[in-house]
């Protein structure tokens, strides 16, 4: 196989592929979560839910290596030009992007920390204890795009379409592992804060 | 066939002088990326070298690659560079035709055997398709190109067809094309890609032939490293708007006016490598991209195949919209299934709950 085939082979039937199963797995969880509802509670609510909730999803961000590069990420997903490109040709929505550098940029300090999270994981007695063999997994699923990315974008790797095609493979494994591992609280996260947050504002409690 | 001239005195009796000959010694030299030093020795084989008998087979192409080689900007030295080799067959450009063209063929076969260059222009059905889809003088492309190498001493694919399929291997591919180095087993085989080829590029390859009688480094894909060392992106003038993140995005907005960079009008040059970037078009006037046109990728295999001509690189080539719609919409139903299965299943457990009492628990202690 040629570097050209791989690139044709990952920009078609494999990325329809990996897309199809990351929409049939994210939303068959999302809508399994949401269709079991929740209990009524029917004791006497003693202040607001809903306030709390918002405020939940996003006091609980502190500025460390760990946001930083989650910030990153999406960043460079969503504001990358060739990426946005993507996203038009797929969905049909786009929104103006950042220029390259910046995008470069930020994805070296995305990798950066992405190594700090790693090292503090395995160095930390307590995380370390912690850690699952499904959290190395998705940290690796989670560092090899970005990785692949800045390899191709400085035309690290020859030739080009092996570069672009590495990339777009290592982002399908991403989409493919995604609904089925920890990685699904790019969905969930910000949903689970806010029951966090509206249960502790109806009991009063400032959490 | 008039092999007793040496190219140097062929081209005196052309009127090219001295200097001018020196002048595109040196030109290829730096295009080969040779020291300077290496101009005279280039020279040297150059002058003594006898007119070389070149067959030229035409098979499933459109003349695109011999338009493009005439085009090599009269009179210019790599023009007469061609006139002095012996062309000896070339459907477009010989005089000969029906059987004297093809004695012409046979007859150079003969005289030159494994001494002359062929080179291939064109894709062909393979040994398993339809002969019927390309025959010449009754004879398929297949059984000419197999009779033809026996002889040869290397073999020339020139145009992307010739080299990687082209548009006749494009899906579907109704005649079964293949490439002249699916074939080609037991000579070597150099690749001169593009739609059409950079015209100073295939002239510059029969001269480094000539030069050293030997092939020019190669990469991957059989193509000389000379000339498609460097991608078009790495090379193109543009790219500094690339880098800014300053994109042309219409063929007449501002943008487009100021020059900006064409990745998002569906530019492939970072997948691309060709000389087009820096040896230019026309004799060095301008290049697809400096008139304002996103490259194709012309120059590597399967470029029909690769998505949209106006679609950026990054954009899949298959129908990922529609994928993502029927995916999502199986799996909300799905999803909303297993939910009330879930939810039903709560609710039975807690109808099938019998009731206890404290006395009957205390019973069983």
């Amino acid at each position: 196989m040629t570097p050209m085939d791989f690139l044709l082979l990952t920009k078609g039937p494999l990325f329809s592929l990996a897309i199809a199963i990351f929409a049939l797995g994210i939303l068959i969880r999302l809508f399994e979560i949401f269709a079991l509802g929740r209990a009524h509670n029917y004791a006497a609510a003693r202040g607001n839910e809903v306030i709390p909730g918002l405020k939940t999803m996003y006091r609980r961000f502190n500025p460390d290596p760990g946001t930083l590069w989650h910030v990153g990420f999406v960043i460079a997903l969503l504001l990358f030009i060739p990426h946005i490109e993507l996203i038009k040709s797929t969905l049909g929505v786009s929104w103006p992007g950042l220029p390259n550098p910046v995008v470069d940029a930020v994805t070296a300090i995305t990798l950066l920390g992405l190594v700090a999270v790693l090292i503090h994981r395995l160095t930390h007695p307590v995380k370390r204890f912690l850690s699952t063999p499904q959290d190395y997994l998705i940290w690796t699923v989670t560092f090899l795009p970005v990785l692949t990315g800045y390899l191709a974008y400085h035309r690290l790797i020859n030739p080009y379409p092996l570069a672009l095609g590495l990339h777009i493979f290592t982002v399908e494994i991403f989409l493919i592992v995604l609904p089925f591992t920890k990685l699904t609280h790019i969905f969930t996260a910000f949903v689970a804060r806010y029951y966090n947050g509206a249960i502790f504002g109806r009991k009063g409690i400032q959490s | 066939m008039a092999t007793s001239k040496t190219l140097g005195e062929s081209l005196r009796q052309h009127g090219v002088s001295r200097r001018g000959f020196l002048k595109f010694c040196a030109a290829t030299a730096s295009m080969m990326a040779l020291p300077p030093s290496m101009a005279p020795a280039i020279a040297q084989a150059l002058e003594k070298a006898r007119r070389p008998s070149v067959i030229w087979l035409s098979f499933q192409e459109c003349t695109g690659c011999t338009e493009s080689l005439t085009r090599s900007f009269s009179p210019t030295v790599e023009n007469l560079i061609f006139d002095v080799i012996s062309l000896d067959y070339h459907h477009t450009l010989q005089a000969a035709a029906g059987d004297a063209a093809e004695h012409a063929r046979e007859q150079a076969m003969n005289t030159n055997a494994g001494e002359y260059l062929v080179v291939v222009d064109g894709s062909l059905p393979g040994p398993n398709a339809n002969p019927g889809y390309s025959t010449i003088a009754g004879i398929s492309n297949y059984d000419m190109l197999m009779d033809t190498i026996d002889g040869a001493a290397a073999v020339v694919a020139v145009g992307t067809c010739a080299a990687f399929g082209g548009l006749p291997k494009a899906d579907p591919n109704p005649t079964g094309a293949v490439s002249v180095q699916d074939l080609v087993k037991d000579k070597p085989v150099i690749n001169v890609s593009g739609c059409p080829p950079v015209p100073m590029v295939i002239t510059g390859v029969l001269a480094q032939f000539l030069t050293f009688g030997t092939l020019p480094e190669l990469d991957e894909y059989g193509r000389p490293r000379a000339f498609f060392g460097q991608s078009i992106h790495d090379r193109c003038y543009r790219r500094p708007f690339y880098d800014k993140g300053k994109f042309a995005e219409s063929f007449d907005d501002e943008g487009a006016k100021a020059g900006w960079c064409l990745y998002r009008l569906g530019c492939k040059g970072p997948m691309t490598y060709n000389a087009c970037a820096t040896m230019k078009w026309n004799g060095g006037a301008s290049w697809p991209v400096e008139a304002g046109y996103p490259c194709l990728g012309c120059s590597e295999p399967d470029f029909w195949d690769a998505g949209g001509f106006y679609k950026a690189l990054s954009v899949p080539t298959g129908s990922p919209g529609d994928v993502l719609l029927t995916a999502g919409a199986v799996g909300a139903a799905v999803g909303v299934g297993a939910g009330l299965m879930s939810r039903n299943q709560g609710k039975q457990a807690v109808k099938h709950h019998d009731k206890v009492t404290a006395d009957q628990l205390e019973e069983k202690l």
